[in-house]
């Protein structure tokens, strides 16, 4: 496993471009700390500022962070995209395969460098995220602040699980431009699937669809915060009173996922000509 | 005297090793024991409608060298990208050494370059033999000592992008011996080379062919197969039409190329003459293809006898590239 993992590293640090990537996915999330310093006017009724709000506090600032940081995310799967796309357009997997990797091998190569990836962007996430809570929230107590990491869990299964997407969809059209323009079009046919069951049936019944579409699914694992905010603010208002929590059979979806993408790639690979 | 003794005993040698050449031939025995490489039994393979490999079987020892010869599409590089790995086949198999190792497991003993040379662009080229050496779990102390024998050593730390397509072949050999392979897979290693180039790469060969490293080259330039190899296959169209030593690829007795002042009358007399199989002019040089074995001196003498003095008589062996044109063509 180190075996694979080391040789995939080697392709993807010796690269420039790649390096820059990775390094700005890393690095991006760090400026979440500028949020804490914004003040947002809202039309001059009163003064949004963020660090006062009490979003920092232990233990909503595990949802937050994760959040906002995993939009940064696309920055890594450009990377994912390019690093099949560049082993099909300079051959080089081909020669691979000739030089005694097998195609199983291939795939687990580029598999265990999304998860050490999502790995690491976890931790970073984490030390973030501890870190301004430490700053910002009122509570300290350990009990509070291990309270809801679940949805640290969830950054990284969330992680894996888009890359994964983008594996699959770099090794089925083979070009990483096409890759991520196939990755576009899917955002755009969940949400027309959506809008086709909406018309046939009820609102309820196809958003309870959607939340099994890959993209969807993906991105449902950790709620919008945003209400949840507002309602620290109203505590009172009823219609704030959302069910934010990351629930086990969203896990469930996105790893069966994550499991498709996976098995489906191998597939492609084993069947294809190279 | 001493001439005459010189040249009797040369003769014996000669006859002595034809002799034991042909008993070998007919016992079908081999210098050394068979020890197989690569078998290959009755592989096809299709691409859609069309056949690539029909067939196809063979079997590669330990110790000769190989080509498989074959006009451009006649499934050359397809054979070898099955065995490879990288093409799946319709029917048949294949195996690799005893068939005890899994395909990828055997490609760990086997050095292979196809076609183009396939490397990172953006490594330098002891990055890239070091990441070979990574997948083939071979110790980078390797990576100098090849990069040496292809001459390299001097530019290893350039990119490879920066590399001719010279140096890039030599790149690709060099990476491909790494492992200290069983044997040695070249695939049109010469192709869009410059002359220098292509006599770099066949020296190369040459030299890891003397270490007694099995080699099996595929390759459509004749004079290069027949330079370096001691067996061949020929394939066209997917089809096997000959597999076994060069020098035995046609029972051919040869001809003679043949001028004289009257053209006409030799001509009619060769095709009187049943030991012609056909006589073919073409600018002004008659070629005269034997059924059985004559010896230039008795023809020369029973023309004579016939009146006719030649002004030019050669007798030749077909080359590989014509033997290579029969077979290919009159199929």
């Amino acid at each position: 496993m180190l075996r694979l993992l080391n040789l995939e590293l080697q392709k993807l640090l010796l690269n420039r471009t790649s390096k820059t990537l990775i390094f700005v996915s890393f690095v991006l999330p760090l400026f979440i700390i500028l949020l804490s310093s914004f003040k947002i006017p809202f039309f001059g009724y009163f003064t949004l500022e963020l660090g006062e709000l009490g979003v920092f506090n232990f233990p909503m600032i595990w949802h937050l962070v994760t959040y906002f940081a995993a939009h940064f995310k696309l920055f890594f799967a450009i990377v994912v995209v390019s690093m099949i796309g560049n082993e099909y357009s300079n051959k080089t997997i081909k020669q691979n395969l000739i030089d005694g990797l097998s195609k199983k091998e291939f795939i687990l190569s580029k598999f265990y460098t999304i998860v050490f990836f999502s790995l690491v962007s976890t931790i970073i996430i984490f030390i973030l995220s501890l870190c301004i809570g430490l700053y910002y929230s009122s509570y300290n107590e350990f009990n509070i602040i291990i309270r809801e990491t679940e949805f640290l869990l969830a950054y990284f299964v969330k992680l894996v699980a888009f890359f994964s997407l983008c594996l699959f969809l770099g090794m089925l059209v083979k070009r990483s431009a096409f890759a991520l323009a196939f990755l576009f079009i899917l955002f755009i046919l969940e949400w027309i699937f959506y809008g086709i069951i909406w018309k046939f049936s009820t609102e309820d019944i196809a958003t309870n669809i959607q939340n099994f579409f890959p993209l969807k699914s993906i991105y449902k694992l950790i709620d919008v915060p945003f209400l949840r905010i507002a309602a620290t603010k109203m505590p009172d208002n009823q219609e704030f009173i959302h069910d934010y929590a990351v629930h086990w059979h969203e896990f469930a979806i996105v790893i069966g996922w994550t499991i498709l993408f996976i098995l489906l790639s191998y597939r492609l690979l084993k069947k294809r000509d190279l | 005297m001493l001439l005459i003794y010189n040249l009797v005993t040369k003769y014996t040698e000669y006859r002595h090793t034809l002799i034991t050449n042909l008993v070998d031939f007919f016992q079908h025995k081999k210098p050394h024991i068979l020890e197989p490489i690569l078998t290959i039994n009755n592989l096809t393979k299709k691409f859609g409608y069309l056949t690539a490999v029909k067939d196809l079987s063979f079997t590669i020892n330990k110790g000769n060298v190989y080509g498989i010869l074959g006009p451009n599409g006649s499934g050359k590089s397809t054979t070898l990208g099955v065995v490879l790995n990288v093409v799946n086949k319709t029917h048949g198999d294949f195996k690799w050494f005893d068939g005890q190792t899994t395909t990828h497991d055997a490609l760990k003993k086997v050095g292979a370059i196809i076609e183009r040379p396939n490397f990172y662009p953006y490594m330098t080229a002891t990055q890239n033999l070091k990441l070979v050496c990574k997948i083939k779990g071979v110790d980078y102390s390797k990576v100098e000592e090849k990069l040496e024998i292809v001459g390299l050593l001097e530019r290893k730390d350039s990119k490879f992008r920066t590399y001719s397509l010279g140096m890039k072949q030599r790149l690709a050999i060099a990476s491909a011996l790494l492992n200290d392979p069983e044997i040695l897979i070249l695939d049109e290693p010469t192709n869009g080379l410059d002359p220098q180039g292509i006599h770099q790469i066949r020296e190369i060969i040459k030299q890891i062919a003397e270490k007694g490293t099995t080699i099996l080259l595929a390759s459509h330039l004749l004079d290069e197969v027949e330079k370096v190899c001691s067996h061949v296959v020929v394939l066209r169209k997917g089809v096997k039409l000959y597999s076994g030593r060069v020098d035995e690829m046609t029972s051919s007795h040869g001809f003679f190329e043949l001028k004289c002042n009257n053209q006409s009358e030799l001509i009619k007399l060769l095709e009187k003459n049943t030991s012609f199989k056909s006589i073919k002019e073409k600018d002004g040089l008659i070629s005269a293809f034997l059924n059985e074995p004559i010896k230039s001196e008795d023809f020369n003498k029973y023309l004579f006898e016939n009146n006719i003095i030649l002004t030019h008589l050669v007798q030749r062996k077909e080359s590989l590239e014509e033997q290579f044109l029969q077979l290919t063509d009159n199929k």
